[in-house]
């Protein structure tokens, strides 16, 4: 199970430098990219913390102490997703008030432009 | 009073001028508001050329974002009623005066063109006509009455649904959810008869896959619709 945690250890290692590079290229705003980044912490410090792992365990009540920190972080990953979710919603919504409110704002010039004429 | 026709359209080119025709010989002098969701093709060109008023979408929004921005204006607008009538033809608006009379007669809010009051639902494929029989028992117990042909968009609104549905209105699919809002606010709706056709030209955009999407969305749609504002009551 030590394998699996090292893998662990490198998905999580690679998940924050992926997300910081996408921040310092201005692919993700730095409000979005703190999910991630907390969620790929977590499971860092999962992965090396052995002592809070049997902790985890045993709580969980589970016979392998390696899959408590795969069990934390996807429910992590859940939590992130659903916080998505609500912000993609949330957008959506804008967006159509917005596409109509452009489309009626269009519609009201043009009749004024074309009653001035 | 006033009132405007309103028509949803999205890549309707082939229909829409003949439908706005129609619509001009059913009610001589009254506005015509085409609504084009982003079509891809030329409806909202031949839709200007036919004398109707464009709204104009930037994006494709979907039927229920399409229908509601032309609420919106009409609401701005001061509209009274407004009268939806489908840019692919299947509605036939020879019927647009007795929606209208059963709009002021009743004092409803909403007029809801059925297919199905006077036994004329020959042009409804199977799947759809399942799903009608499957919404009706769905639906009522929510209204507390029978609805007969709760997927109709050929319907008719007076200005409180207006002002209602220019605030919140389903975005796909809103046809039975409409019925439910306008439920949970206690207004009223009346169905008339009407005769469907086949539609005009174009395709619909409800495919074989998306109908068997659509039940499940517009069953979760009521469910939300039902406990969205039950909690508001309390």
């Amino acid at each position: 199970m030590d394998h699996l945690l090292n893998v662990m250890t490198i998905f999580s290692v690679l998940l924050i430098g992926l997300v910081l590079a996408s921040v310092r290229r201005q692919h993700i705003r730095v409000e979005y990219s703190v999910s991630w980044l907390l969620a790929a912490l977590v499971l860092l410090i999962l992965s090396r913390w052995h002592a809070l792992q049997n902790w985890l365990a045993s709580a969980l009540g589970l016979d392998d102490a390696a899959l408590a920190p795969l069990v934390v972080a996807g429910a992590v990953f859940l939590v992130v997703l659903y916080r998505f979710s609500l912000i993609i919603s949330h957008l959506k919504d804008s967006n159509i008030a917005l596409m109509q409110r452009v489309a009626i704002l269009e519609y009201r010039l043009t009749a004024i432009s074309e009653k001035g004429r | 009073m006033k009132l405007l026709i309103l028509i949803p359209a999205y890549n309707e080119e082939g229909a829409v001028a003949s439908v706005v025709e129609e619509v001009r010989a059913a009610m001589p002098g009254t506005p015509i508001l085409v609504v084009d969701d982003c079509s891809e093709d030329a409806t909202r060109h031949v839709a200007r050329q036919s004398g109707a008023d464009v709204l104009p979408l930037p994006y494709h929004l979907g039927l229920g974002g399409c229908v509601q921005a032309g609420y919106r204006l009409a609401f701005e607008l001061g509209y009274d009623y407004v009268i939806r009538v489908d840019g692919d033809g299947q509605h036939d608006p020879a019927y647009i005066p007795e929606m209208l009379a059963a709009l002021q007669r009743e004092n409803c809010e909403m007029v809801i063109g059925s297919r199905f009051l006077d036994g004329n639902g020959e042009h409804t494929g199977i799947l759809r006509a399942l799903g009608i029989v499957f919404f009706r028992a769905i639906l009522r117990p929510i209204l507390g009455r029978p609805v007969k042909d709760p997927t109709s968009g050929f319907v008719g609104v007076n200005r409180t649904a207006l002002a209602l549905f220019s605030r919140s209105f389903p975005l796909e699919y809103p046809e039975i959810e409409a019925l439910v809002v306008l439920q949970r606010k206690r207004f009223r709706f009346v169905e008339v008869p009407v005769r469907m056709r086949n539609r005009r030209a174009g395709r619909s955009t409800i495919t074989a896959l998306r109908s068997l999407y659509y039940p499940v969305h517009v069953l979760l749609g009521v469910f939300v619709n039902v406990l969205k504002f039950e909690g508001r009551r309390k």
